[in-house]
């Protein structure tokens, strides 16, 4: 059925067809309701009515219902937060924010028309436009310098720098051999001598050295170790009891 | 004293003479296609802000509307150049002004919000304007006369918009202080109050 108010032809900012189609898109949500200002498609109506010879009572309820529904739905988009918080207020507060916005908007449309003006003034306001490369500003001014002593300096830099020493950085390890002999000897003399008065006087590394010789001999079985809590002294001593025993055994 | 006596004029006093220095201040007008600012010009010249100054004065006077083709002017912060007003029609046959060319009314209302609001987000110019602002933001920022200005706080937030140097010197502002104040525009809150209160009672009653 042809309808005055589907076919009338609109022509906005953010649209522009029937405002059937219009709906449609909405419905959609292929076009934002904000988008869309109802008060010019208001205005198409009646421009589109005042064109016919008489008033088509139909088409202005249909148009009525429709852009009823318009409005709610963009006004509940634009403000979805604010249902209950605006609810709440009383009608003379309600009138209170109300009055409060138009206010500031007609601001804005002052301020727009100001602007406008101003644009319209300023038709005389030719000036050159592009990209203005401007060259980077050093962030540090240097002193002026003499070209002899940057020439000294620079000739400084160019001798290649002394190979630097890691001789330091070797550990000198000697062999485990010698503190077994040195332990075995000192078992000859001794039955029982202390491990750190024995390594008393060398190096960390010599001492460490002489702990595995030490632990070597354990494992051999030619020495039994005792220690009467951790970090007292270690006391070593012939293990005349495992060699007997060995002997024992070997001998059998 | 065997000493001839000279008149020493004060602009000769440091450094160059304050005619070479306003000669090359001039130059770097000339060149820049932006405001230049005092500093900027003190920093290029390597001389002293006050004889800056005075050099601007000079040129202002040299190049004020009426004396030449080109006016100086102070506008966004800084000093350039533009055409004269009489060279304006002519200027209009050979070039575009596409910064400023339809602006909408919407991108206007936009425009206005952003300048006295800013930075300020969409959210907020829908709020002011009744209708979403999505469109009129991004062709101000396609138009270099708007851009943005960091996020309202809190994950998530909304971009926030400030007019730019460009939006002043389209509108011949030096600063946006120059902007009309909100006070004298349209203030008509009561009016508009008591004429709500008029219709919220037709319908009580």
């Amino acid at each position: 059925m042809p309808s005055a108010v589907r076919d009338l032809e609109l022509d906005l900012d953010a649209f522009e067809g029937p405002f059937d189609l219009l709906l449609t898109l909405i419905l959609k949500d292929q076009l934002e309701p904000a988008e869309i200002d109802i008060a010019s498609i208001v205005v198409a109506f009646v421009e589109h009515l005042t064109a016919r010879d008489r008033i088509d009572l139909d088409a202005c309820g249909e148009f009525l219902v429709l852009i009823a529904a318009l409005l709610e739905i963009k006004a509940r988009q634009l403000f979805p937060e604010e249902d209950a918080e605006l609810s709440e207020l009383e009608p003379e507060e309600a009138a209170e924010e109300l009055a409060r916005r138009l206010a500031e908007y007609r601001r804005m449309k002052e301020a727009a028309t100001w602007l406008r003006e101003r644009l319209a003034d300023g038709r005389e306001r030719f000036f050159r436009l592009g990209p203005a490369p401007l060259a980077p500003r050093s962030e540090r001014r240097l002193a002026p310098q003499d070209p002899v002593l940057l020439a000294d300096a620079l000739r400084g830099l160019a001798v290649p720098p002394p190979k630097v020493s890691l001789s330091h950085m070797a550990l000198r390890f000697p062999p485990v051999a010698q503190f077994l002999e040195r332990f075995r000897a000192v078992l000859r003399r001794r039955r029982v001598f202390d491990f750190d008065g024995e390594v008393a006087g060398l190096s960390r590394v010599e001492q460490a050295v002489a702990f595995l010789a030490l632990l070597e001999l354990r494992k051999s079985g030619e020495i039994a170790l005792a220690q009467a809590a951790p970090f007292a002294p270690i006391r070593v001593s012939r293990d005349e009891t495992e060699r007997t025993h060995a002997w024992t055994v070997r001998s059998a | 004293m065997d000493r001839p006596l000279r008149l020493i004029s004060a602009d000769t006093i440091v450094g160059t003479p304050i005619d070479a220095l306003a000669r090359t201040v001039e130059a770097l007008l000339v060149v820049a296609s932006q405001p230049l600012t005092v500093d900027e010009l003190v920093a290029a010249t390597e001389d002293d802000p006050e004889r800056v100054e005075t050099a601007l004065g000079l040129l202002r006077e040299r190049y004020a509307e009426g004396r030449s083709g080109i006016v100086l002017e102070r506008v966004s912060g800084g000093y350039a150049f533009r055409a004269s007003r009489e060279a304006a029609e002519a200027c209009g046959r050979l070039f575009e002004r596409p910064v400023e060319r339809g602006l909408s009314q919407a991108a206007l209302e936009t425009l206005a919000i952003v300048a006295y609001m800013g930075p300020v987000s969409r959210p907020e110019i829908a709020r002011v304007r009744g209708v979403a602002a999505d469109s009129a933001v991004a062709s101000l920022v396609e138009r270099g006369l708007v851009a943005e200005a960091g996020r309202e706080s809190g994950p998530g937030g909304a971009v926030r918009y400030r007019v730019t140097p460009l939006f002043e010197r389209v509108f011949g502002l030096d600063t946006l202080a120059e902007l009309p104040r909100l006070d004298d525009l349209g203030g008509e809150t009561d009016a508009i109050r008591e004429r709500l209160l008029a219709v919220a009672e037709a319908r009580a009653s």
